[in-house]
């Protein structure tokens, strides 16, 4: 019972790991689905919205603004300059290259992660800044039937909730909206969208604003769960098995993948880790991300990539 | 905080770039190797900043050492062995006599300069870090890692559990297990670990953790089921802060945490609020707090507006080990000066100088680093030094000593730190020093 009871706790563990890996892996898909391009910037942009965010919490508590208030306010601050951020990087960066390919489009997103972490660091700070927006302690289940219940995280709760309805939501604007109709067509072809009258320069605003207020919502949840510090922008590594497994532009399939990967990552490290030495998961999940490209490239709901020859 | 940093950067750039030839001639030049950006930022800026602003100190308050002014450049490694390599590469023949030492903060780039310094006959300064077994400086003419290695340390955390638990005879059947960065600074506690283990009988479990440390769900739930008596934390940066609250998400009893020196710092314990109360680090002897040669660096260096810190921060743990760091390598160019003259003098010169480091309660309390650091004497058999410390406890709103002095037992660090390097000798065709020959 006892051994059930441990695996079960890991498998646990892990869905709801992997549920916080796909809030980082949402930010990538936004941006892939709507405009082709691979963000390579999204874990800088959870850096920036979680100093901004912290910071002026910060601030204003020290003002003496109410705790509720400087939340409200601070989420507000922050959203204002993800959509700064959007703008910006739309206007000097994207903007400009419209119509150039794949390829270059990601070299600029790799430009764009060096100055929005180096100028994140120098307007809000380089230290590791406690943030404390959610329920950090645990609950214990099922103790009657396991020694020691099942352990399961309030944070990682509060993230699944979260992340349900971030998906719902961006399904909904995807399928149902004007806007996010309009996003699909800039995806598919930037050149054919702009010939019917999309205006491409407002979509692309539009979807990295999308892309930053998800980095945001992504923020308060592991920055509740590290401190918001540099190392946030690691996450992004943690969000690319995620993607490749759930597909680049398959909003559900970040959701899916992010179970695959934080499932398999912890049951592997903490079932197969003691035999060969430990510290695999960080490369287990790429090893589950490169199966799935063997076999399905395009990921698991990723669209089929068909192209005239 | 940032800007500052990069004005002071900049400071450095152009103090070197514009010191005139004829001036640069009495400049004795000294490489930091620091990290201000990336994962380990949090922990490498305060004590970069400790360093920097030892060196400022010594300038400004004395005109350099014996009027050899101190030429300092920063190179960034962000904890990366090969940059750090590659700062090394840059630096080392820099100033009029070249590296004075280095210090790389890092115990990989540590492994990775080994045999380079030894080549190019600079020291490398390790103080409580970098490998244990150049503890033996017949072997490792070039390594002083000063104060205590991760050996010393390791002995020292088990000292304390054993005081904790009511003696070493009450450690037989414990179980303590090793949270460890996974990595060569990591891993460098875990031969002594096992020989204590096998000593006192206790039951001992590495569990490794991959840089830079924010996913530790895993070695947490691990940690659960096992349930150790106690864990003893070897990280660096966002991997100490996450293993706290990690800790605290399964109930496991901060207080039954301790960290190692470099595991036991404000950055460490802060992002985890009051979730860290109770943790305990080992401490390199000083903790944090003012003594009187902060009033000195408050008096010539931030008075003058030439710190490199925010000033509330100075004084906290990492900066006043950046300054400890700086005290110990300008006060072995000091001694070297004694026997090569008041002059700008080269690493081989500077080797010298630590290898004969002796400072006394006295000199402590000239430098004004009383109720920081107990004597240490360098010698050709221990580049160590001195191998004490004490355990801290965070009590949510600064750390609290709470341990009388221990010193490591060299009886159970000496036969490893033989062994070790008595096979690196083997392997790389060293020929150890007769130690009784040296002067």
């Amino acid at each position: 019972m006892i051994a059930l009871g441990q695996f079960l706790e890991v498998l646990i563990g892990g869905l709801m790991s992997g549920v916080l890996y796909s809030l980082v892996a949402l930010g990538f898909v936004l941006i892939f689905k709507a405009s082709g391009v691979f963000n390579f910037a999204q874990g800088a942009m959870v850096l920036l919205a979680g100093l901004a965010l912290v910071r002026s919490l910060d601030l204003l508590v020290a003002w003496g603004f109410p705790l509720w208030a400087a939340i409200i306010l601070g989420i507000g601050f922050a959203a204002v300059i993800m959509a700064i951020t959007a703008w910006l990087i739309e206007r000097f960066v994207i903007g400009p290259l419209v119509n150039q390919d794949a390829l270059t489009l990601f070299m600029s997103t790799i430009g764009v992660t060096f100055i929005l972490e180096g100028a994140a660091q120098m307007i809000f700070g380089s230290d590791a800044y406690p943030l404390r927006l959610f329920p950090t302690d645990a609950w214990f289940l099922f103790e009657n039937l396991f020694p020691g219940g099942i352990l399961l995280n309030k944070l990682d709760v509060w993230g699944g909730f979260i992340a349900g309805i971030l998906v719902a939501g961006l399904a909904i604007f995807f399928e149902r909206t004007k806007t996010g109709r309009a996003l699909r067509a800039v995806a598919d072809d930037h050149l054919a969208a702009q010939s019917v009258g999309i205006p491409i320069s407002w979509i692309w605003f539009v979807v990295w604003l999308a892309a930053g207020l998800v980095a945001l919502v992504a923020a308060t949840v592991w920055g509740t769960k590290l401190g918001v510090q540099f190392s946030i922008t690691f996450l992004a590594l943690k969000a690319l098995p995620v993607l490749i497994i759930g597909g680049l532009t398959s909003i559900p399939g970040a959701i899916v993948g992010g179970f695959i990967v934080g499932a398999g990552e912890k049951i592997a490290e903490v079932f197969l880790g003691s035999y060969i030495g430990g510290g695999i998961e960080y490369w287990f999940a790429y090893v589950l991300a490169l199966a799935v490209l063997l076999v399905r490239p395009q990921g698991l709901f990723g669209e089929r990539i068909i192209e005239r020859i | 905080m940032v800007r500052n940093k990069l004005i002071l950067a900049a400071a450095m750039l152009s103090s070197a770039a514009l010191a005139a030839p004829a001036a640069a001639q009495n400049e004795q030049f000294i490489p930091i190797l620091s990290y201000r950006t990336g994962a380990y930022a949090v922990n490498g800026v305060p004590y970069a900043n400790g360093v920097a602003d030892y060196y400022s100190l010594i300038n400004e308050r004395d005109g350099g050492i014996n009027g050899v002014k101190l030429l300092v450049e920063e190179c960034e490694t962000g904890y990366a062995t090969d940059k750090g390599v590659e700062c090394y590469e840059r630096l080392k023949g820099k100033g009029p006599t070249g590296a004075a030492f280095i210090n790389p903060l890092s115990t990989g780039i540590t492994f990775a300069l080994t045999e380079k310094t030894t080549t190019d006959k600079i020291p490398i300064i390790t103080m409580g870090y970098g490998r244990a077994d150049s503890k033996n400086g017949a072997v490792f003419a070039y390594n002083f890692p000063l104060l205590g290695t991760y050996w010393s340390a390791a002995d020292i955390a088990i000292q304390h559990i054993a005081k904790e638990v009511g003696g070493f005879d009450k450690l037989k059947g414990k179980k303590i297990s090793l949270l460890y960065h996974d990595s060569p600074y990591g891993k460098e506690p875990i031969p002594m670990l096992q020989v204590l283990a096998k000593k006192y009988g206790f039951e001992f479990t590495p569990i490794p953790v991959t840089h830079p440390g924010v996913e530790q769900k895993s070695q947490w739930l691990a940690i659960r089921q096992n349930r150790p008596d106690y864990v003893l934390v070897w990280g660096w940066g966002v991997m100490n802060g996450t293993a706290v609250k990690e800790a605290a998400a399964v109930a496991y009893p901060r207080d039954k945490m301790i960290g190692v020196w470099w595991s036991g710092a404000e950055p460490d314990v802060t992002p985890a609020g009051d979730q860290a109360v109770g943790y305990k680090s080992l401490m390199l002897q000083h903790g944090a707090g003012k003594f009187l040669v902060h009033a000195d660096i408050e008096k010539y260096v931030y008075a003058r507006d030439k710190g490199a810190s925010e000033p509330g921060k100075v004084g906290e743990v990492l900066y006043n080990r950046g300054m400890v760091n700086a005290m110990l390598g300008v006060e072995a160019i000091r001694k070297a000066q004694e026997k090569f003259g008041k002059k700008p003098l080269t690493g081989e010169q500077v080797r010298w100088g630590l290898e004969n480091l002796n400072l006394s309660d006295a000199r402590i309390k000239e430098l004004g680093f009383e109720g920081m650091l107990k004597p240490i004497r360098i010698s050709c058999s221990d580049h160590e030094g001195a191998r004490d410390g004490r355990v801290q406890q965070w009590d949510g709103k600064g750390w609290k000593v709470i341990s009388d002095w221990y010193t490591a037992n060299q009886s159970e660090t000496e036969p490893l730190v033989e062994e070790v390097s008595g096979k690196y000798a083997a392997e790389k065709n060293v020929k150890p020093r007769d130690c009784s020959k040296e002067s």
